[in-house]
């Protein structure tokens, strides 16, 4: 008898027993939901791991109002599908009550937004933890986020002042109103996450295989033709075979030319890419340093 | 598919060469994407340095890149078609003990760089015995910039020499020496034409062939419950399903077990997961147990086997690294997490520190400050349910939380 775990066992059992952990230690968690692969993942992790009970927890979606339609109407299937609790968070109504202004011009996105609507969110909800779908392979900042990542009572990350996190033992203790980002996917990859999706004959959003959309190019990148993204003069829509390696708010989602119809051809184009999937992130090009500076201010 | 995930740790300072080899590992796996190479070939640009620093890419934090140092341990993947790699990469400085640390409690392998011009020094003393401590199960030592020392057979056997004399003090039961150069690739991921005389595999070769299928205990079943599922509805009626994570040895269905503290027996009536009943779990597998009778269990009980019980114990004797600015405090209460119990403790006694440049015991200074490391016993407000972290590094470690702070201070590894 061999006692072995493939890699993607591996990685799902510890996952599993994260979930677990949150579960117990806290007294009101929730799970970000965006309907990206991430949360896909997650969302089904979570039904593994207390099932046959059902999933301890609510999901939260904040909605920039800037989505692709396919995403609305994957989430509430699957919201529907696992029997979950789910909260939707409009960045709309906090622009409606003056708390936040909208940003300006070409490049106008909700993406900065959506911090105070999630902190507000989050606060309102007295939730004690926020699981989310970050992973270490994603990005240099997250590369250095720990599972249990503590938040102080303004939602902020100080990456100098991290808790160790040793073995698999979680250091849960906060005071309150403070709060902590769990991240229970951390050591995925996303190859990894493409091969158990498809291990477990998980369905996905159609967004994410090669479709025809009218898309135009600005800066390099290819962004869907919408109504929340004015275009330059210059900038014209056309149609093309594309398909989303990430799932954000539409304007700051970067569209890969790509004919792969399946998941093994997903598989296939992820194994021998040349650009990470952030690559294609509008919100991570800001600058050098993006990700780092909305992660200390309480971004996902 | 049937690629192993396997965890490695590295730690080093700027000029050891430790950014170069991983840089080239994730280089030659592939694993790096253009447009971070693009990126840190930019950043390398502006900052008038010469060439495209790889180091760039293991240094995640604003802090860390404007001061060229690693401060934090940074996670990095890379596969190749036979294995999943997770490096904990950590600083070597012995200011950041506690990240080295942290980067080793999870590794199946340990990779100390040792530059061939220096030969051994205080922090390659520091990192093997942080290996040691931690009970990395494999520790590979790779003699690096050998192209600076014209790729010398007597300079790399002189230092496996003294390399093997120190190691002989250290409880490493796996010790394995690889000549490698970074920067020029050999032996890295392709043989090295320039050693003919080096008969052993590239350090890849290692990395994908170390055998980490024992690295777990086995033997001593112990299996600590996380929670248990309760499903309240039809369907489930009477379901009572204790949910963990086995932290050694292998349950099966209708063992004989034992339940702590109570110590009842009974037998397993099922091992459960989402995806079918399984007939056995073994570490580190994520299940729901369901035994023959009822019993009043829950989070923080464990089940074990009547016939090999852990040790069940008020007083713990363990070495600890200490994490915190805040030096420990003799009589002091702590925090104590250990498995999936939280209690509380107080320092009992203080025995000695430990300097790990040297392994001496100081007897005499007992204030265990930042980064050190010393034994010492605490009592337990209750019994808990340990094992010698020798034995199994699940149930052997615990940490310590400052109760006011809520800050972890310190990590432990249990004697017993």
């Amino acid at each position: 008898m061999n006692y072995y775990l493939n890699h993607l066992k591996e990685l799902e059992a510890e996952s599993i027993f994260v979930l677990r952990e949150v579960a117990a230690k806290f007294r009101n968690p929730v799970l970000l939901f965006s309907g990206g692969k991430d949360s896909i993942l997650m969302a089904h992790l979570a039904m593994k791991a207390f099932f046959p009970a059902r999933i301890p927890f609510a999901f939260l979606h904040v909605d920039t109002g800037h989505n692709f339609p396919e995403t609305i109407t994957y989430r509430d299937e699957l919201v529907a599908r696992l029997g979950a609790r789910l909260e939707v968070a409009h960045v709309q109504e906090a622009i409606d009550k003056g708390q936040i202004v909208e940003e300006k011009g070409y490049h106008a996105s909700r993406n900065l937004l959506q911090t105070f609507v999630l902190l507000d969110a989050l606060e309102k909800g007295k939730y004690d933890a926020a699981l989310g779908g970050g992973r270490r392979d994603e990005e240099k900042a997250r590369a250095k986020e720990r599972f249990f990542s503590h938040r102080d009572e303004f939602g902020q990350w100080d990456p100098k002042n991290q808790r160790p996190e040793l073995w698999n033992l979680f250091n849960a203790r906060m005071h309150p109103g403070e709060h902590f980002r769990v991240f229970p996917i951390s050591n995925w990859t996303e190859l990894d996450v493409w091969q158990y999706l498809a291990a477990e004959e998980v369905p996905l959003p159609s967004l994410y295989f090669a479709h025809k959309r009218l898309v135009f190019e600005r800066d390099g990148l290819i962004l869907a033709d919408s109504p929340y993204i004015l275009k330059k003069p210059e900038e014209r829509a056309e149609e093309r075979l594309i398909r989303c390696r990430t799932i954000g708010d539409i304007t700051c989602t970067g569209l890969w030319e790509s004919d792969a119809a399946s998941i093994a051809d997903i598989i296939r184009e992820v194994a021998t890419a040349r650009k990470t999937e952030r690559g294609g992130r509008a919100d991570d090009k800001r600058s050098d340093t993006a990700m780092e500076d909305r992660k200390k201010e309480g971004y996902f | 598919m049937s690629t192993e995930l396997l965890r490695f740790t590295t730690a080093g300072s700027v000029d050891d060469g430790k950014s170069t080899l991983i840089g080239r590992l994730l280089y030659d796996s592939k694993s790096i994407f253009e447009d971070q190479y693009e990126a840190i070939a930019a950043t390398s640009l502006r900052r008038g340095e010469e060439g495209v620093n790889l180091a760039l890419l293991t240094d995640g934090l604003k802090a860390e890149r404007e001061q060229g140092i690693t401060i934090d341990v940074a996670y990095r993947y890379f596969a190749t078609p036979k294995r999943k790699f997770i490096i904990a990469d950590t600083p070597g400085h012995i200011q950041y003990t506690r990240n080295m640390v942290t980067g080793a409690s999870t590794a199946n392998v340990a990779l100390v760089l040792i530059d061939a011009r220096q030969g051994i020094v205080e922090q390659t003393r520091r990192h093997a015995f942080i290996a040691s401590l931690l009970q990395i199960p494999h520790l590979v030592v790779c003699i690096n910039k050998m192209d600076l020392v014209d790729y010398s057979q007597e300079v790399y056997q002189t230092i496996k020499d003294e390399f093997s004399g120190f190691s002989g003090k250290l409880d490493v039961k796996d010790i394995h020496f690889i000549p490698i150069s970074a920067l020029k690739g050999d032996n890295v991921v392709d043989s090295s034409v320039n050693m003919p005389w080096y008969k052993g595999g590239t350090l890849m070769y290692y990395l994908e062939n170390v055998h980490i299928g024992s690295d777990q205990n086995f033997i001593d079943t112990r299996f600590p419950i996380q929670q248990v599922i309760r499903p309240y509805n039809d369907d489930y009626h009477d379901y009572r399903g204790y949910a963990g994570r086995v932290a050694g040895g292998i349950l099966k269905k209708g063992d004989e077990v034992m339940l702590l503290p109570s110590g009842f027996t009974t037998r397993i009536a099922k091992i459960e997961t989402f995806d079918g009943e399984q007939e056995t779990a073994f570490p580190p597998m994520s299940v729901t147990v369901l035994l023959e009778d009822d019993f009043d269990l829950g989070r923080g009980d464990m089940i074990v086997r009547p016939n090999n019980q852990p040790v069940v114990s008020q007083d713990i004797d363990l070495m600890v690294c200490w994490f915190n600015e805040r030096p420990l405090q003799l009589r002091g209460k702590y925090l104590l997490m250990h498995t999936t119990q939280e209690l509380r403790c107080m320092v009992t006694e203080v025995h000695y520190k430990l300097d790990i440049n040297t392994l001496h015991r100081n007897l005499d200074d007992k204030t265990i400050g930042m980064n050190d490391i010393a034994r010492i016993t605490i009592r337990c407000t209750k019994a808990i349910f340990v094992d010698a972290y020798r034995k199994n590094r699940n149930t052997g470690s615990l940490i310590l939380v400052d109760e006011h702070t809520n800050e972890t201070i310190a990590a432990g590894m249990i004697i017993a």
